[in-house]
């Protein structure tokens, strides 16, 4: 989902907002129909056609990064638990009840009885064990599922319905990780399988749809799975699903989706940019938008360059991005700018706000008092070194150039000048281990505020090069809290610390915006803003 | 003849192993590999575990010395194993066999409906001798070649799905999913036919032996059709070999703007990925096509062309 195409898919993204606006609008107003807003009581049966602009070329949910697969290949499987999109907690859906000890490394699950998979088979604690004990092996794909379970010592079977995992260091984010699709239980014989043949042909879950058919980079069908009885306690609908079948078709050109979705040729469509709004406003079709939580847009910078040791340099880039301007130019309708280091969807965010505030002034006065004075041709300077720096950035999502080209813009009217450097997403890993950079654009999706020590403890693979400090103290702590209050405080801490001391610029947050027929009900987010589609109803 | 063809068939060799040396080492200069393009998909920040990913590149074999791996994949590719796709998993030569039926009828149509339409605008465009509209349909290829595809692509679906809803705009189903993106494909390709044949329709009908057919009191229609046309479309035979290669590439951009699976597809997803072995099989299978056709062409010539014989020596010549 990468390099090339996006390049491209952005070039012709534009092209079809002139065509569409040039034609399209004119067609707007003939939708025609009368199916207005939400009302009636839902109902049972049809097919919803759901269109996604790209193909992993994998099946297996344990397997698959990349949202747009996730939406359809999520609903074969069940996790132990699931999370609470407005709260961020932790709620039973197949274990009924779990006990974390103390210390945060040993998870005890208590298995719902009566659960079968799609195959028959019955879960068990050994199924559970079976899975997690596969997941280390997954390989090259399965790094999202392996992150989580990494440190585990042992998966115990502690009676039929029991099961325990250990790990050999506190690791309070894992509970939130069972509840993520990367975890999720399949049965004895898929987990049997060699990755590879569970990416091409599928696995056997005990979820609300069973995989049909799949056509690579074509389609993906799901039928709704007869005797389904142990939903999430957050669905609103107990046992089966609403829906007979989903249909997944993949569409990769964004114009081409929006214009199926306003002909009604689908009910549904992934990944509206902007350039595709106004094609998709009145008529027939709703845009639905939620923020990804996680780490938010922004400069990743890297603390071990002599230019950024100065924590005045990096404050005074903090101050001099005028981050409401970036949102609104460049990103969907809706996106927020960044109040926090964290999106405000992400469990335990802290509102940073008035750290985080545009303030050219003060950013001048940052960088004047830092010693570097503004010279003649408005770049300032000091020792004779001009304060310039390269921002590195990879063409993994649309709206990453002209939100650089604003950020460069805006810091060079405070006398910084920047350079950008498009590079092949292939060489992101590399270029943030290696450190050879002198700011990094990116963000990461993650409903687990544990995603912070990940990116920044200096104690792990410290992509920002940050120095040792008393944010490692409250990263580690915070992996070893079960308290949610204490944890909420360590982690509020943590953010604190990176805003105040820059060692991050939080710019926007990610928003996922999906176009909707008006005729489709109850679609909704999870809590990593994916989607579930057991309550979903078409009338 | 049968000399001929071994020698052919031996340069054919030739251009396949080069197509396959090129395009390894290409993709061997490309920054990263497949395992950390895996290993970052949909890490939306690249953050993976540096270690993990020297293990997996271990286990993949991208640790090995560029000429140890290059020998490795052309030993295996003599042998038509051109191993599994780094992405999925899949076979390479079953990924290439499942997406060339889609592609063989994509292209097959659009260079059916290039001959066809492109041809017929030049015959008419020869034959009219209304000057206005030979000057207008002789302007039309050149629009037609300059116009990028995808435009076209995206103009057509505008038009006969998002507003008459006549076909689908997305798909591989039936004959109605094969229309619009056949004609999109089509519009270059016979561009390129019509221009070459207009232009050697009208050298052909200024030579004497036109006179000599007119003289001995053939209608006009049967001198433009049965002598002109038919040695003006040598010419045209030509591109239309050279155009197998130019539809297979348009097909890129043609799959992805109408959703269609195919070769198109497969190779954009590849190259995206840098998945090497997939990549490769489809440089090696595109060549493959592009040299059999043009052999196919050359050995066509002098059924059209008696006076062409295929010399000893090897060469088609005009005798």
């Amino acid at each position: 989902m990468i390099a090339l195409p996006h390049v491209r898919t952005s070039r012709w993204a534009a092209l079809t907002a002139v065509v569409t606006t040039s034609a399209l609008l004119t067609a707007c107003g003939s939708g025609g129909g009368d199916a207005g807003g939400g009302t009636g009581q839902p109902r049972s049966g049809g097919t919803l056609t759901f269109a996604v602009g790209s193909d992993s070329g994998c099946v297996d949910p344990q397997q698959v990064a990349s949202n747009e697969t996730i939406y359809s290949v999520r609903q074969i499987v069940d996790s132990l638990t699931d999370q609470d999109p407005k709260t961020g907690k932790i709620v039973p859906w197949l274990a009924k009840s779990w006990d974390v000890s103390p210390d945060a490394t040993t998870f005890t699950f208590h298995l719902r009885s009566g659960v079968t998979f799609s195959d028959g088979s019955k879960l068990t604690a050994q199924v559970v064990k079976d899975n997690f004990d596969a997941v280390p092996k997954l390989g090259a794909l399965g790094t999202l599922a392996e992150g989580y379970l990494s440190g585990v010592k042992s998966t115990t079977v502690v009676d039929p319905l029991t099961v325990k995992v250990t790990f050999s260091q506190p690791n309070a984010q894992f509970l939130q990780a069972t509840s993520t699709h990367s975890l999720g239980i399949e049965s004895s014989a898929s987990v049997k399988k060699t990755p590879q043949q569970k990416c091409s042909d599928g696995v056997t879950g005990s979820g609300p749809f069973v995989l049909k058919q799949y056509v690579q980079n074509q389609s993906l069908t799901l039928a709704r799975r007869t005797g389904y009885a142990w939903g999430s306690s957050l669905w609103s609908k107990k046992g089966e699903a609403y829906l007979d079948k989903l249909v997944f078709k993949v569409v990769p050109e964004a114009g081409v989706r929006a214009g199926s979705l306003q002909s009604g040729q689908v009910d549904a469509v992934a990944s509206v940019g902007k350039a595709n709004e106004a094609a998709l406003k009145g008529g027939q079709v709703t845009l639905q938008r939620r923020a990804n939580p996680g780490v938010v847009f922004g400069l990743g910078l890297n603390n071990s360059r002599p230019l950024f040791k100065d924590a005045k340099v990096r404050q005074a880039i903090l101050h001099a991005i005028d981050r409401q301007q970036i949102a609104d130019t460049v990103f969907p309708t809706g996106t927020r700018p960044a109040t926090s280091v964290l999106a405000h969807t992400t469990p335990d965010y802290t509102d940073l706000a008035s750290g985080l505030t545009f303030d050219a002034s003060k950013a001048k006065s940052l960088l004047d008092a830092a010693g570097w004075k503004t010279g003649s041709d408005g770049i300032r300077a000091k020792g004779g070194q001009k304060l310039s720096l390269t921002i590195k950035w990879f063409p993994n999502a649309a709206t990453n150039q002209p939100a650089l080209e604003l950020v460069q813009q805006q810091l060079k009217a405070v006398g910084v000048d920047v350079a950008l450097k498009q590079l092949q997403v292939t060489q992101f890993a590399p270029t943030l281990q290696s450190g050879d950079y002198d700011a990094v654009w990116g963000n990461v999706t993650r409903a687990d505020p544990d995603i912070l020590r990940s990116s920044f403890s200096t104690e792990l693979a410290n992509f920002y090069h940050l120095p040792p400090s008393s944010l490692d103290t409250a990263l580690s702590e915070q992996a070893a809290t079960v308290d949610p209050a204490k944890r909420r405080q360590l982690v509020g801490e943590a953010q604190q610390l990176i805003v105040q001391n820059a060692y991050y610029a939080p710019v926007v947050e990610l928003q996922t915006q999906l176009g909707v027929s008006k005729k489709v009900h109850d679609l909704d987010f999870d809590a990593s803003s994916r989607l579930q589609l057991h309550d979903t109803w078409i009338g | 003849m049968r000399r001929y063809v071994i020698k052919r068939l031996a340069q054919a060799v030739g251009v396949l192993w080069a197509a396959y040396t090129v395009s390894f080492l290409v993709l061997d200069y490309l920054p990263g590999d497949p395992v950390t393009a895996m290993a970052s998909a949909g890490m939306d920040s690249g953050q993976v575990d540096p270690q993990q990913i020297a293990a997996l590149r271990h286990e993949y074999g991208f640790d090995k010395p560029v000429l140890v791996q290059y020998a490795e994949y052309l030993g295996r590719a003599v042998r038509g194993d051109f191993g599994d796709s780094v992405s999925t998993g899949r076979a390479v030569t079953s990924t290439l066999a499942d997406a060339l039926p889609q592609t063989l009828q994509l292209t097959g149509t659009a260079l059916l409906l290039a001959v066809l339409l492109g041809g017929g605008l030049a015959v008419v465009a020869t034959y009219t001798t209304q000057r206005w509209l030979r000057q207008l349909l002789l302007s039309l290829p050149p629009l037609g070649v300059s116009v990028p595809t995808f435009w076209v692509g995206l103009l057509l679906v505008e038009l006969f799905s998002f507003r008459l809803h006549w076909f689908p705009a997305f798909g591989n189903d039936g004959l109605r999913g094969l229309v619009l993106p056949a004609l999109t494909l089509a519009v270059p390709t016979g561009a390129q036919v019509a221009q070459v044949l207009a232009k050697s329709l009208l050298t052909a009908l200024d030579q004497a032996y036109i006179e000599t057919a007119r003289a001995k009191g053939a209608d006009r229609w049967r001198v433009h059709l049965r002598h002109a046309l038919r040695n003006a479309s040598l010419p045209a035979l030509t591109v239309v070999g050279l155009l197998v290669g130019q539809l297979i590439a348009g097909s890129v951009v043609v799959e992805t703007v109408f959703s269609r699976d195919g070769l198109g597809r497969v190779t954009a997803a590849a190259v995206t990925a840098q998945d090497i072995p997939l990549v490769q099989g489809v440089v090696v299978f595109g060549a493959l096509i592009f040299v059999t056709t043009n052999l196919v062409v050359d050995l066509v010539y002098p059924l059209l062309d008696p006076r062409i014989v295929v010399a000893s020596n090897g060469r088609a010549a005009l005798a």
